[in-house]
């Protein structure tokens, strides 16, 4: 059986999942993957009748336990903020920066 | 024995009857870290050195003064007659997963070595608030995708106490190993599929993973968030009924902690275990994984060793006045882990994508030519293999040309799990059981490096755990005895949603009556030289 996820595939799975990735570690990643798809197969073995719902989460949410959302309001707090502008890799004047986007030509 | 080797309840006993002091507990538990603790893991190139595995290795960090500080001040405030808190002066470690105000929190990762969080998790503050003291945060799987807790960027990872040659499990291993070396006396770790309740059982010590929603995620980096449940693990069931007591309920900063009643878990642990329906499942001790030798995938009973101490639990559970409902059925327990291969990956994939070196974390010092390639270059270099292994498989099974047959799958056989639970629990069903009796693990502790690389194999040691985590159900694993070789086995008990109250009674009904038996009184290995 071939694999699932092909060289090529993966090269664009990785493009997709933003990693640079070198020749050997891709293709430890891309055995490892298709020896999990051969596992999640097992899901195919049996029969999901139609009428069975998807389950985003296993306990039922009902309006009844859920919490009031808080107030909508904004938070001012400069000392937090200041904490938090800190610890980026890279800030000037309270934004963080980042390298020029790519531009493309429509 | 140390009073880091005594329970949070009689510790609490005796500060209040003035036999102790705070700062005695933490200057104890501070001695036994030194005594077995070993050289503090990094993300630097490891490079394995005499000593290594002869020590736990659980904390990433510590803050000692900062322990000592709080011990003194809870040491101040009992002399001055004022009530301190239902867990005052006990040491706590916590998962590095989990933000505490001032400190590091890494989650394991190259990612966030040098990060510092900015505000304290809703289950931490409540725990400190109630007297607990951290002494520090503990290693774990990179972002918790592990079951060995090998995975972790900082190196030497954790040992298990009882055999340093073994992992003490994951990917809360830190927290396991820490409270079985008397390194804390209480844990904080999360279960996404079975990362608090399968150390436990690894490391022979208690692990309850509470209902989905019990407790605020608030201040945990997610993996897995429909999945994710903050957990105790602890030495007695006691322990983790108080630690339940003060972190469960709503939180205005997780809108998914659930309004619902939070009872005295501790009311209910002396009642006995009279009257409990306890149901036996054949699908826990039969079921498909893998073949330990081969890997291939077959239809097997779990060894004997892990099973015995379920049937001898039962019996003894029987004999003491619980009902035994045998052939519970739960035809679909062999799917959750291909079903968690889908639903994890796909939810990991898309917390992880924060990760990308703007706001926070690490940033790649190489030249890049545009935002996209530092994107690329950032997260190649501080990801380690199981997170980039997430990834690739959550974009890959959520795509839109593969997402009918992979996710939406996953998701519909979600609920054919949780309906297994439903009728095991119905009360008007046919087996109307209070609790389910399971192993927790399909083997004991494994050797360092015997399946880490096998991410199939690694993912099987989840298998008994990980439906709960479908459900949302809660679970607890209790230790049950100790293998041929000397190894902590687990037992399970798993109960319906909020009915953690049933699932500790159970647990403590079994404690009592196996309380006098020789295997209780052995200890990890590694304690040997330090209880000298």
């Amino acid at each position: 059986m071939p694999d699932e996820i092909s060289p090529d595939l993966f090269v664009r799975l990785s493009v997709l999942a933003a990693l640079e990735l070198d020749p050997r570690e891709s293709e430890y990643l891309r055995r490892q993957l298709n020896g999990q798809l051969k596992v999640v197969a097992d899901l195919e073995r049996i029969a999901v009748p139609d009428d069975v719902p998807p389950a985003a989460h296993g306990v039922p949410f009902p309006p009844e336990i859920r919490s009031a959302l808080r107030a909508d309001q904004a938070l001012v707090d400069p000392v937090l903020a200041a904490r938090i502008l800190r610890q980026a890799p890279e800030g000037e004047e309270g934004y963080f920066v980042v390298p020029d986007i790519q531009h493309t030509q429509l | 024995m140390s009073l880091s080797d005594l329970p949070a309840h009689e510790l609490v006993r005796r500060l209040t009857a003035g036999e102790t002091s705070a700062v005695a507990i933490i200057e104890a538990t501070l001695g036994r870290i030194e005594a077995v603790e070993g050289r503090a893991p990094s993300t630097a190139n490891y490079q394995p050195q005499p000593g290594d595995d002869t020590a736990v290795h659980a904390y990433i960090s510590l803050q000692r003064e900062q322990a000592l500080e709080r011990a003194r001040a809870i040491d101040a405030q009992i002399a001055r007659g004022e009530q301190p808190g239902p867990l005052a002066g006990v040491p706590l470690s916590v998962k590095d997963i989990f933000c505490v105000e001032g400190t590091p929190a890494t989650a394991g990762s190259k990612m966030l070595e040098n990060y510092v969080a900015p505000y304290t998790a809703t289950p931490v503050a409540r725990l400190e608030a109630a007297g607990a003291i951290v002494l520090g945060k503990v290693n774990l799987d990179e972002y918790a995708f592990g079951s060995s807790n090998e995975s972790s960027a900082f190196q030497p990872s954790p040992r298990n106490p009882w055999d340093p040659s073994r992992v003490p499990g994951g990917s809360s291993g830190g927290s396991a190993a820490s409270v079985a070396a008397g390194e804390a006396v209480l844990s904080l770790g999360t279960d996404t599929a079975g990362s608090v309740r399968q150390p436990a059982a690894f490391c022979g010590v208690v692990g309850l993973k509470p209902t989905y929603g019990r407790v605020s995620r608030y201040g945990l980096i997610a993996f897995g968030s429909s999945l994710d449940c903050p957990g105790p693990i602890t030495r007695t069931v006691r322990d983790a009924a108080l630690m339940l007591n003060t972190m469960a309920g709503p939180d205005a900063h997780d809108s998914t902690a659930a309004n619902v009643p939070v009872p005295d878990f501790t009311a209910g642990l002396d009642h006995g275990v009279r009257g409990l329906r306890i149901g036996l499942s054949p699908d826990y001790f039969r079921l498909r994984y893998p073949d330990p030798a081969t890997g291939e995938l077959r239809d097997q009973t779990v060894p004997d060793e892990v099973a015995a101490p379920v049937w001898r639990a039962v019996e003894l559970l029987r004999q003491a006045g619980a009902e035994i409902v045998e052939n519970v059925p739960m035809p679909n327990t062999h799917l959750a882990v291909p079903a968690y291969f889908v639903i994890s990956r796909v939810e990991a994939a898309s917390n992880l994508h924060r990760f990308d070196g703007v706001k926070y974390g690490h940033r790649t010092a190489a030249p890049v030519s545009d935002l996209h390639e530092m994107y690329r270059k950032t997260r190649a270099e501080a990801f380690g293999l199981q997170p980039k292994l997430r990834i690739l498989m959550g974009m890959y099974v959520s795509g839109a040309q593969y997402a009918k047959q992979y996710y939406q799958r996953a998701l519909r056989v979600r609920t054919l799990i949780r309906r297994d639970f439903e009728a095991a629990f119905d009360p008007n069903g046919p087996y109307r059981c209070d609790v389910l009796a399971t192993p927790t693990t399909p083997t004991p502790a494994f050797k360092l490096g015997a399946v880490y690389g096998d991410s199939v194999l690694m993912q099987y040691a989840d298998l008994l755990t990980v439906p709960a985590n479908h459900a949302g159900t809660p679970g607890i694993s209790v230790p049950a005895g100790l293998s041929a070789e000397g190894l902590p086995l687990g037992l399970q008990f798993l109960a319906a949603d909020w009915q953690e109250a049933t699932l500790l009674r159970a647990a403590a009904g079994y404690e009592q009556l196996t309380a006098g038996e020789a295997w209780r009184s052995a200890r990890p290995a590694m304690l040997a030289p330090a209880s000298a």
